[in-house]
């Protein structure tokens, strides 16, 4: 019986479950006309025999199905003839691949070795074996627990209770599971970062001006010696965000302050969504959009002026990169600026202040630090921003502060450290660690001091 | 001053009982009619607002007091929708008239609100804000003089002098209100709009509020809305009493409480409603 067949019953079993627990709470207490004497209502105790017919029968498949291949797989090496199973692990590795095509149905059995042909049919016997057992376990796992349920209904029983309980646990273990997530990924790169520091010292790759994280592939390869001096990557995320900034806090705040002071109803009501759409834009669209427009248009703009402009540049990076963070701080200044009560505006302008000079001494005064954190946010945002620097920005490591010139990211350096076949053990592959480490700590404190400025800034006015 | 000692007829048709008009009146007010899109929220008004006393406006919620006092400053103007009708004299001279600008009719005319708002800066600097924008310090040493003359005026020296640049907010309910006071204060104007400057405090700092209205009276014209007849018993020498839009009745203060003329008056002073 194939897994999924086996999922529907296990579904079907357990909506059988819920109506014979239901009925038996209505036979236990003697009829629908008493049901105020259960506890809780019928459709509690058929719930809790559903659950345990069917969660129980659920958590076995689950593990099964996980587990089946490892194990079925050991299962045929064993029966192997001695030969093959002293071969090198690369080579078991590929008898392994054919085996799993020819059992898939990929490749035809006439295709593979005789051994491997035989260990196929092993396995394909096993499987199904293991499916039949699986189907048995399974149900009678829901029929025990159902029929255990059933045989425990009485008109005390506290159904809902347990049924409550049972939803709580199973909301604690999905939030549990984002949880665990994060922590795995943040431990791994907390331990692949520390096997790079252990082949490159911490003082290299945070003072290093070098950056070149090519390495030799054989000894006598020249120039390929890796440098992984990550200053001139810290310094173009740097320039970039540096750049975006400028675009997006004065037109962002500036934008924020017309709608929620200016602007009438009515152009409030259409911009602002419009505004925020901006944000919706996929950030590969805005790449797209440096590099084939915004790009050139330095470029072209460059030459009129005598300058040279190369053609990836910070700037042209930088510059979009400022448009895609608009909504942020737009969207955040807006929320802080019609956060500041009436009643200050009204306090300002009962002094005979004018509109501005309330807008100015007032207003921001009053939502500075909410548009502080919102700034620092989006700053956040620009340097974890990845597309738009990976298609626009150019990979040559370069320390410099001109604008016009290709300088690359940390993105854009742990994409390309990254892209291709690569060995989990090289400096190279692990340097992409180190970097992701620094970026995961710089853009999380920014976040904490954000989220706190923020926060102690709602409180001021709730 | 030199119309304003003439007393303005009464229009016509006015309903209102008692003494409407007083002589040298530093508000006159006629047929003046406030309109909230097409609610009519304030209907025909005539009152004048006498110099170095205190006037109570009560009433029951919603019959309009707010809005009569904002017209008086003009901050109906920053009400989308709102449109004020009917003539407003302050010295005699027309409030809406083109001339009239608005930044100056509102340093002639201070206003303390319902719940105290200080600025989100420091209590010198709040002081300071009004002078600032309306120019009326030379110098530091002048800018200094003036908050400390303010917040003496306010009864607010004594607890503040020591913390002057510590923010606004940082102080009591009662003396976020006397920093406002003082804030209204500072640039001298010639009557202050009171709007329930108490309901939001508790009785020991309503009841230094109420001594400082007493004491500010000998030099401003204080208009005050108030929710408590206690209140305008204690600090008011003249009382209106409005309702639902009208101005029922007006005269001096004891006169009001202890003999109304008008029923419903005596309605709402006997606490029939309210
Ligand atoms: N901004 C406004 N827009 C529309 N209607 C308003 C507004 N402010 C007050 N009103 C209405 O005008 C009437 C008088 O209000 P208000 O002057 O605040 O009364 P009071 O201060 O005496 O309680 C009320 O019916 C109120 O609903
Ligand atoms: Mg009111």
């Amino acid at each position: 019986m194939s897994p999924s067949i086996l999922l529907v019953l296990i579904i079907a079993l357990s909506v059988l479950a819920f109506q014979l627990g239901k009925t038996r709470a209505i036979a236990v207490v003697g009829g629908q006309r008493r049901i105020r004497d259960l506890h809780s209502l019928p459709g509690h105790y058929g719930l809790l025999t559903a659950i345990w017919c069917g969660l129980p029968a659920l958590l076995v498949f689950l593990a099964w199905v996980l587990l089946q291949d490892a194990v079925i797989t050991r299962l045929v090496i064993a029966q192997l003839p001695a030969a093959s199973q002293a071969l090198p692990e690369a080579q078991l590795g590929l008898l392994l691949n054919d085996l799993r095509n020819v059992v898939a149905g990929n490749v035809s059995p006439e295709m593979v070795a005789p051994e491997t042909r035989i260990a196929a049919a092993q396995y394909v016997q096993l499987r199904d074996i293991a499916e039949l057992a699986l189907a048995a376990i399974v149900v009678s796992i829901g029929i025990v627990g159902m029929l255990w349920v059933r045989a425990k209904i009485r008109p005390d029983l506290r159904a809902r209770n347990s049924y409550e309980r049972v939803i709580e646990v199973l909301l604690f273990a999905c939030s549990a599971v984002a949880v665990f997530t994060t922590l795995g990924i943040v431990l791994s790169i907390v331990f692949e970062a520390f096997r790079f520091f252990s082949i490159v010292p911490v003082t290299e790759f945070v003072f290093g001006t070098n950056w070149s994280p090519q390495m030799a592939i054989r000894a006598d390869q020249v120039g390929s010696s890796g440098a992984f001096g990550a200053v001139p990557l810290f310094a173009g995320t740097l320039l970039i965000s540096f750049i975006a900034m400028i675009v997006a806090v004065p037109i962002g705040l500036f934008s924020a302050i017309y709608l929620a002071e200016y602007a009438p109803i009515k152009v409030r009501k259409y911009v602002k969504p419009l505004l925020e759409v901006l944000a919706g834009v996929p950030t590969v669209v805005y790449g797209f959009f440096a590099v084939t427009t915004v790009g050139p248009a330095l470029r072209v703009a460059g030459e009129a002026m005598g300058l040279p402009v190369a053609g990836e540049s910070a700037l042209a990076a930088g510059l979009v990169m400022g448009i895609m963070i608009i909504p942020f701080v737009s969207s955040l200044s807006d929320d802080m600026i019609t956060a500041v009560p009436q009643s200050l505006r009204d306090g300002a302008y009962a002094l005979g202040a004018t509109r501005s000079e309330t807008i100015r001494q007032v207003v921001l005064r009053a939502a500075l630090p909410g548009i502080v954190g919102g700034v620092l946010l989006a700053i956040s945002r620009a340097i974890g921003e990845t597309m738009i620097v990976v298609m626009a920005a150019g990979l040559s490591a370069n320390l410099t502060a001109n604008p016009l010139e290709a300088v690359t990211t940390v993105t854009v350096q742990i994409v390309t450290l990254l892209v291709g076949d690569q060995e989990f053990d090289s400096p190279k592959t692990l340097a992409a660690f180190a970097l992701g480490l620094v970026l995961f700590l710089v853009t999380l404190l920014l976040n904490v001091i954000a989220l706190y400025v923020v926060r102690k800034y709602r409180e001021q006015y709730e | 001053m030199n119309q304003s000692s003439k007393i303005r007829p009464v229009p016509e048709g006015t309903k209102t009982i008692g003494d409407v008009t007083v002589p040298e009146p530093v508000f006159s007010c006629r047929d003046v009619d406030v309109y909230y899109g097409d609610k009519h929220a304030i209907k025909k008004v005539n009152i004048d607002i006498g110099r170095k006393q205190v006037l109570a406006m009560i009433g029951p919620s919603g019959c309009g007091k707010s809005t009569f006092l904002r017209c008086l400053n003009r901050m109906n103007d920053t009400i989308v929708g709102a449109r004020v009708e009917g003539m407003i004299e302050l010295d005699g001279q027309d409030i809406h008239e083109k001339r009239q600008d608005v930044v100056q009719l509102r340093a002639r005319v201070g206003m303390v609100f319902q719940k105290p708002n200080p600025f989100p800066k420091s209590i010198y600097e709040n002081v300071a804000y009004g002078p600032r924008i309306h120019g009326l310090a030379a110098d530091r040493a002048e800018l200094d003089e003036i908050v400390n003359v303010s917040l003496r005026r306010a009864g607010l020296w004594e607890e503040v002098k020591d913390r002057l640049n510590q923010p606004g907010t940082s102080l009591s309910g009662g003396q976020q209100q006397r920093l406002c006071i003082a804030r209204a204060i500072a640039v001298n104007p010639e009557v202050i709009l009171m709007d329930e400057p108490c309901s939001a405090l508790d009785p020991i700092a309503t009841a230094r509020i109420e001594d400082l209205i007493d004491e500010l009276r000998e030099s401003y014209a204080i208009c005050i809305v108030t929710h408590s007849m206690q209140q305008a018993a204690r600090v008011s020498q003249r009382t209106a009493y409005f309702h639902l839009g009208d101005l029922i009745e007006v005269g001096e203060t004891n006169k009001i409480f202890t003999n109304p003329q008008a029923k419903l008056t005596e309605d709402y002073i006997t606490g029939r409603f309210g």
